[in-house]
């Protein structure tokens, strides 16, 4: 079976972000760029399925070069080819023109499934995968937890967690999956496996490549639009209950939670 | 990577390299990163999380732990492709040996199987030897093991009293004797044990756990590695086949020397990442610890302490890596069939002997300076066990004790270049002779130097090596031979030049920065070279001047002051300041900075 994993590079969560002077985008200068975790369930279980199906596994990723590292880490972690949609015109682009390339790349590829992680890290919209399914007018199962294809490679059986329950669903394939956490626990890229990425197919396609009109990408083309950004309030200064014996403090924390915290 | 000039051994000290000749971190290639990164992903999914467990020395624990390094390819980096490893460059062995560096006490089983246990296959054992052990020593399958240390013989090493003795049927070497202080002995599958062949010729053979009369003795009880196992290995009649002679009989030493230099360098690469964990776990505790109703990183003697660690952690970086670029490139020279053979392969690796006492001395000391302030910004914490910093400090103060004290290696920093400088391979001789004519007009009001960012830094880099050579050719004439004898000479010749490799590596690969991404990118590294060389140059003078005091006297003893004053001349910079931009840097990153 054929596997597609739509991939998108975003800060390491453990970077600090800053809002930039424009209020309306982050500073991108010491960042350090990963993986998508999300996709990255979506990679490690295309892998899985590849190991026990057969087939390849193509991973689509776009954005500027930088892009390339990540989807060599696929490649790395045993994905098969890789695609890169890269195009001056893309910066400032929303998801919806995102998702709208992604589709255009891959619609004249063969696929069985395609993997997006259910939402990106940074801007936590979750929008790429539904619009795609659209586009390329295959159901879309989100937030999925567990997957099973058929014997027969003809149909897919997944599992997603809706408040403490567990919901199954069955689908025909092609289908879209969007990878939720527990969904399984990402390899690591061997360093043969790192080695023998540096050879596998990297294709880059731009908007032209893609008959794609650069006119509908771009800031200018957004239907939505981020007005601000703004950073979570800074944390109050905890507060030191006085009193001089545990009977004193407890009325102090009695008193406080009242008539302070209002939740007495 | 750079134009892959190749340097000799100790040619640092009398050639400026150009920064795009040295390789750096920022010469890392994709390949390279991935590395980094799997090998910090394994550490910190499978060894932190359980490294209270791992000093309790479990056998299966470690084991399965090796062969799951063995899976991704971590064990293999030194091994070539048709042995089951991967045959990648010492940049790569570099970068995973880095990471080990926060593998607590794994780092130690690591370091100990991928270097000393495997690497005298790699390199010195035979077609039949590599395709016998070294498939199972990459995977992880077996842990290899080195025994040179016996009762008798530290740092002594070649005084070894462990005996061979051919079997009356010629099939088998009769080893008999004690080995000491054997990293992985309690699980260790094969052991390179040096012997010496009827009492006289030292000599290095495969033996394996199960080979008759072979066995293991207690545990040590260590100040740290707790994690790691270290026993006497006991030879008892052990019957070793004839065909486990690794290289020849009678050459053992070139084994074994050479490949203490490369574990040196590792050990020295280890620190390193030892190091930018303490950086990034000090600051840390630092800012979340508030006294005075502050967060302690507030405070100066703090900044100062963590501007400090980074600083030389930076150097120690970058001369780690300047080193593994210096051996990739001269091992490129290579052919495939001189890589097959031990005695190029010797010759290769010990070309930079001096280099890999230098890294493994200052990686070891700039680990032990870090793991001191990360206890001391710990506080009462530090000293408590719940607390890294305490396993840290610990585990630390081995690495100035193994793989040759950082004495030996001390001396055999200006030992080997002199004695190349005899050998008519470098050419230090011309260099020392010609600063005495130059110091007769050489005035360091007249120097103009360049508008150029670290313009002064390379200057005194420069100065600092024509004091290293003064003194040490001052050294050598009133010495002659005998000067092998003077220790404390010979130290503060070795802490000159050791403070010269880091300095101009710092400033190399600083220079490197600006010129691929600009002044402003390379604010906290231009910063980082200028308080470093503004301590170490008055602490150059000083040792320099200590040297003459003891060689000269009278009119001679002030010529030298005067030709050293001139040379060193300096005006100290604005260091605290530019240490307190460092240290907020860390404080914003809450990491190690560069």
């Amino acid at each position: 079976m054929n596997i597609i994993v739509c991939l998108k590079q975003v800060p390491d969560t453990e970077t600090q972000i800053k809002i930039g002077s424009d209020r309306q985008s982050i500073v991108t200068d010491d960042i350090k760029w990963v993986m998508n975790p999300y996709d990255e369930y979506g990679v490690e279980e295309a892998l899985r399925l590849k190991e026990k199906h057969g087939g390849e596994v193509t991973v689509v990723g776009l954005g500027p070069k930088r892009v390339t590292e990540s989807i060599r880490t696929a490649l790395a972690m045993g994905a098969d080819k890789g695609i890169l949609i890269s195009d001056g015109a893309l910066d400032g682009s929303d998801s919806l023109a995102h998702a709208k390339a992604i589709a255009a790349a891959i619609k004249d590829l063969q696929y069985d499934l395609i993997f997006t992680g259910q939402r990106g890290v940074d801007d936590d919209l979750g929008i790429v995968g539904a619009t795609l399914a659209e586009a390329l007018n295959i159901p879309q199962l989100s937030l999925i937890v567990k997957v099973e294809v058929a014997e027969d490679g003809k149909s897919v059986k997944v599992q997603r967690p809706i408040e403490g329950e567990t919901l199954v669903i069955t689908s025909t394939l092609p289908a879209l999956i969007t990878a939720q956490k527990g969904l399984n626990e990402p390899r690591y890229a061997s360093l043969p496996g790192i080695m023998k990425a540096k050879k596998k197919p990297l294709a880059e396609k731009s908007l032209a490549d893609l008959g794609l009109n650069s006119a509908d990408f771009g800031a200018g083309a957004r239907k939505m639009k981020i007005l601000e950004l703004t950073p979570p309030p800074a944390r109050e200064a905890g507060k030191i209950v006085p009193g001089e014996t545990p009977q004193e403090k407890a009325a102090q924390l009695a008193k406080l939670l009242h008539d302070e915290a209002k939740v007495l | 990577m750079g134009d892959k000039r190749i340097f000799a051994g100790g040619e640092f000290l009398i050639t400026d390299a150009a920064p795009e000749e040295v390789f750096t971190p920022e010469d890392f290639t994709d390949e390279h990163k991935m590395i980094l990164e799997t090998a910090k992903g394994f550490i910190e999914k499978e060894i932190q999380p359980i490294v209270d467990k791992l000093e309790e020395k479990d056998h299966d624990l470690v084991l399965s732990l090796l062969a799951k390094a063995g899976e991704l390819g971590l064990l293999g980096t030194d091994v070539p492709e048709e042995y089951g490893g991967l045959g990648l460059d010492k940049v790569s062995t570099t970068l995973v040996a880095e990471a080990m560096g926060t593998a607590a006490s794994f780092g130690v089983v690591y370091g100990a199987h991928t270097g000393i246990g495997s690497l005298p296959i790699v390199y010195f054992g035979n077609e039949a030897q590599k395709a016998k052990y070294l498939p199972k020593l990459a995977s992880g399958e077996w842990c290899g093991a080195y025994c040179l240390t016996e009762p008798g013989a530290g740092t002594d090493a070649l005084n070894a009293k462990t005996k061979a003795v051919l079997s009356e049927d010629g099939k088998y070497y009769i080893l008999n004797g004690e080995k000491m202080f054997i990293t992985n002995a309690g699980w260790a599958s094969s052991f390179i044990v040096y012997a010496k062949v009827n009492g006289q010729e030292f000599t290095g053979f495969i033996v394996e756990k199960d080979f008759p009369g072979v066995s293991t003795g207690k545990e040590e009880k260590k100040m740290g590695m707790h994690g790691s196992s270290t026993r006497p290995v006991i030879l008892e009649d052990a019957q070793v086949p004839v065909e486990n002679v690794l290289y020849e009989v009678g050459k053992g030493h070139k084994i074994a020397f050479n490949i203490l230099n490369i574990g040196r360098w590792k050990l020295g690469a280890s620190a390193v990442g030892g190091c930018k964990g303490c950086v990034t776990e000090a600051v840390k505790y630092a800012n979340g610890r508030i006294q005075f109703k502050v967060p302690i990183s507030s405070f100066g003697m703090i900044k100062t302490k963590l501007a400090n660690m980074a600083v030389k952690t930076y150097m120690s970086d970058s001369m780690m890596y300047r080193l593994a670029g210096m051996f990739d490139n001269k091992l490129e020279t290579l052919d495939a069939e001189a890589k097959k053979s031990g005695a190029e392969n010797a010759k290769t690796i010990e070309e930079y002997a001096a280099e890999c006492s230098i890294t493994k001395v200052y990686g070891s000391e700039t680990l032990d300076y870090c793991v001191d302030e990360y206890v001391q910004i710990l506080g009462g914490y530090g000293f408590c066990a719940e607390y890294p910093a305490e396993r840290y400090y610990r585990d630390s103060r081995i690495n100035r004790i193994w793989e040759g004290t950082n004495e030996i290696n001390r001396m055999l920093v200006p030992g080997t270049m002199m004695r190349r400088a005899l050998e008519g391979r470098l050419n230090l001789l011309p260099a020392a002779q010609a600063i005495a004519g130059e110091l007769m007009t050489y005035s360091p009001l007249s120097v103009q130097l360049p508008d150029t960012p670290l313009a002064l830094q390379e200057h005194m880099v420069k100065m600092s090596k024509k004091i290293a050579l003064m003194v040490a050719g001052v050294a050598a004439q009133k010495f002659g031979p005998n000067l092998a004898k003077e220790q404390e000479v010979l130290a503060k010749i070795a802490e000159i030049i050791i403070e010269i490799f880091a300095m101009e590596s710092g400033l190399l690969r600083t220079l490197k920065i600006i010129s691929k991404n600009g002044e402003e990118k390379a604010k906290y590294q231009i910063e980082a070279v200028k308080v470093y060389v503004d301590e170490m140059v008055p602490q150059i003078e000083l040792w320099a001047k200590q040297i003459v005091a003891y060689v000269e006297e009278g009119d001679m003893l002030r010529t030298q002051f005067a030709g050293i004053k001139k040379l060193a001349r300096y005006q100290p910079i604005d260091a605290i300041r530019l240490k307190q931009s460092i240290a907020a840097r860390i404080i914003e990153l809450e990491a190690y900075p560069f």
